[in-house]
């Protein structure tokens, strides 16, 4: 057995050895704000289209279902503020995001060799999170009046007005946003949806989509040779 | 008139025509308020609610003749009064039968997620189905008359039915039989445009408002209660009845475009990203090379 073989035997055990990535109090808050926002897209589509209605039979109907959409909607705001408390400083967006931004297009043809080391989050779960954060901010503001809407006077019924199309409108980039965030997270990426169920991710996975973060973890320097080869 | 269900257009097995065949009548119908000879006696109140069994509401004074200040979702029928100073000093006292319109182009419909909560029969009159509706309140923003009324404790919504219980028999609707003036009529909706032009045109003609007109608004279509009112040209001076009723943009927005481009989109991103899949791949993590494998472990 040569050196360099040993070197390479030891190298794929590092490949495999895991690290953690989500902590158990993030991914409990993590899977409430995701089975309270499923049960709020369920509900928001069966009162969107007369095609969906039926959506509202699985979650026991109409009545049911207005009733538990915005006492669900405080669920999910309660799970995002949590979120917004534990990640606020990982999601600032640096020159680095800004940077991997305009390389875009190499990530979505998965050439990722090509882009510029990140840190905890890229720039897209940056982009993900503060859609969401704000989207939920206009949604329980608009969602309030409509959820209290005959208490409403005549006189302010253009809050009424405001109110529907709001709601309707974000709730629909929201659900851009989750869509590719399913995708990405369940599909695209392999690894990923298994760190945020038991929250691990092999050191392979961390260096390979987030550099940064992973040197930051084992306590090292990043070395030159890892930035991107353009 | 929803004998128009049953009436029959053929029949199995029948020798010669079919009995009663051609005869019918015009179905669309129609409530006519003449706003110039109601004297606000509040009987088509108390009709309204002996019929649908509900009791008199607590009144709120207001130093008017008001007695509470808008139709509630278990008082479907209220006189609104308003003292009107005119041009040349006189005072008016206006006094209007304010109940749901039934709107030839309903916005409570249009608004309405819940299937079959509300529907708007042949004969014209649009009537909530209280055992579909899920409460949501939507009916509320798209009426532009601020018709349906919600009641918290059955989370259910409720207006005026233009008596349709007593209309498919044969009925008039409750509060026409009450009125001591005859200033509520019902008939065809032709056969009230008629009458109530006639009127309009009498008070322009014989009795000194030359702005008389009726009150059927295009803007929602027309509507299957109409008003003869002194001056049409102000029907806010009624207890705000609008002036170009419609439903309201955003509801439209939101039910049309916004609805078209929010479905063209979602399903356009599931196929896009099946489509990404299908293309590119999965994202694989790669080896860590060996150049850059640390010894420490801090983790």
């Amino acid at each position: 057995m040569t050196t360099d073989a040993v070197s390479r035997s030891s190298a794929a055990n590092q490949n495999e050895e895991t690290i953690v990535r989500y902590t158990f109090f993030e991914r409990i808050n993590h899977w409430l704000g995701a089975f309270s926002y499923i049960y709020l897209l369920i509900t928001g589509l069966a009162f969107w289209s007369p095609y969906l209605y039926w959506l509202a039979a699985i979650v026991g109907g109409g009545p049911a279902a207005r009733f538990w959409h915005p006492w669900f909607g405080l669920v999910f705001t309660a799970s995002l503020f949590v979120t917004f408390v534990q990640w606020r400083g990982d999601m600032q967006i640096t020159d680095a995001d800004r940077a991997w931004g305009r390389a875009i297009p190499d990530y979505i043809k998965n050439e990722d060799d090509k882009l510029p080391p990140v840190g905890r989050f890229n720039f897209g779960q940056k982009l993900f999170f503060w859609g969401i954060f704000y989207g939920l901010i206009l949604l329980l503001l608009s969602g309030v009046m409509l959820w209290y809407t005959e208490t409403l006077p005549w006189s302010l019924r253009f809050v009424r007005y405001a109110a529907i199309l709001i709601h309707a409108s974000v709730a629909l980039i929201t659900i851009g946003l989750f869509l590719i965030h399913v995708y990405m997270s369940a599909f695209l990426e392999e690894g990923s949806f298994g760190s945020m169920i038991l929250g691990r991710v092999t050191r392979a996975w961390a260096w390979t989509f987030h550099r940064t973060w992973y040197y930051q973890v084992i306590g090292r320097t990043q070395p030159s040779s890892s930035l991107p080869k353009r | 008139m929803s004998q128009a269900s049953t009436e029959i257009v053929r029949i199995s097995g029948h020798a010669g025509t079919v009995p009663g065949a051609g005869l019918n009548r015009e179905y669309q119908v129609c409530k006519l308020v003449d706003t110039t000879t109601c004297i606000g006696c509040k009987a088509c109140e108390v009709a309204c609610l002996e019929w649908n069994g509900y009791t008199f509401s607590e009144t709120t004074f207001d130093n008017t003749y008001q007695t509470m200040p808008e139709t509630a979702w278990n008082y479907w029928n209220l006189i609104k009064f308003n003292e009107h100073e005119r041009a040349d000093g006189t005072m008016m006292l206006l006094m209007r039968k304010d109940q749901c319109m039934h709107c030839a182009d309903p916005g409570c419909l249009a608004a309405c997620p819940a299937d079959a909560a509300i529907v708007q029969y042949a004969n014209g009159i649009v009537d909530f189905q209280e055992e579909h509706c899920i409460g949501c309140g939507y009916c509320m923003t798209g009426c532009p008359f601020n018709i349906p009324k919600f009641d918290p404790p059955s989370r259910k919504v409720f207006k005026c039915t233009l008596c349709n219980d007593r209309v498919s028999v044969g009925l008039e609707p409750a509060c026409i039989k009450a009125c001591p003036t005859g200033c509520l009529h019902f008939g065809t909706k032709p056969e009230m445009k008629e009458l109530a032009e006639t009127r309009a045109s009498h008070l322009r003609e014989n009795s000194g408002f030359p702005d008389a007109g009726v009150y059927d608004p295009a803007g929602v279509g027309g509507t299957h209660v109409i008003y003869v009112l002194h001056d049409a040209k102000n029907p806010e001076l009624y207890g705000g009845l609008p002036k170009d009723p419609r439903i309201p943009l955003s509801v439209r927005l939101w039910k049309g475009p916004l609805k078209w481009l929010g479905n063209l989109a979602m399903v356009g991103g599931i196929v896009g990203m099946a489509l990404h899949y299908m293309r590119f791949g999965p994202k694989k993590e790669e080896p860590i090379p060996p150049n850059e494998n640390s010894d420490e472990r801090r983790v």
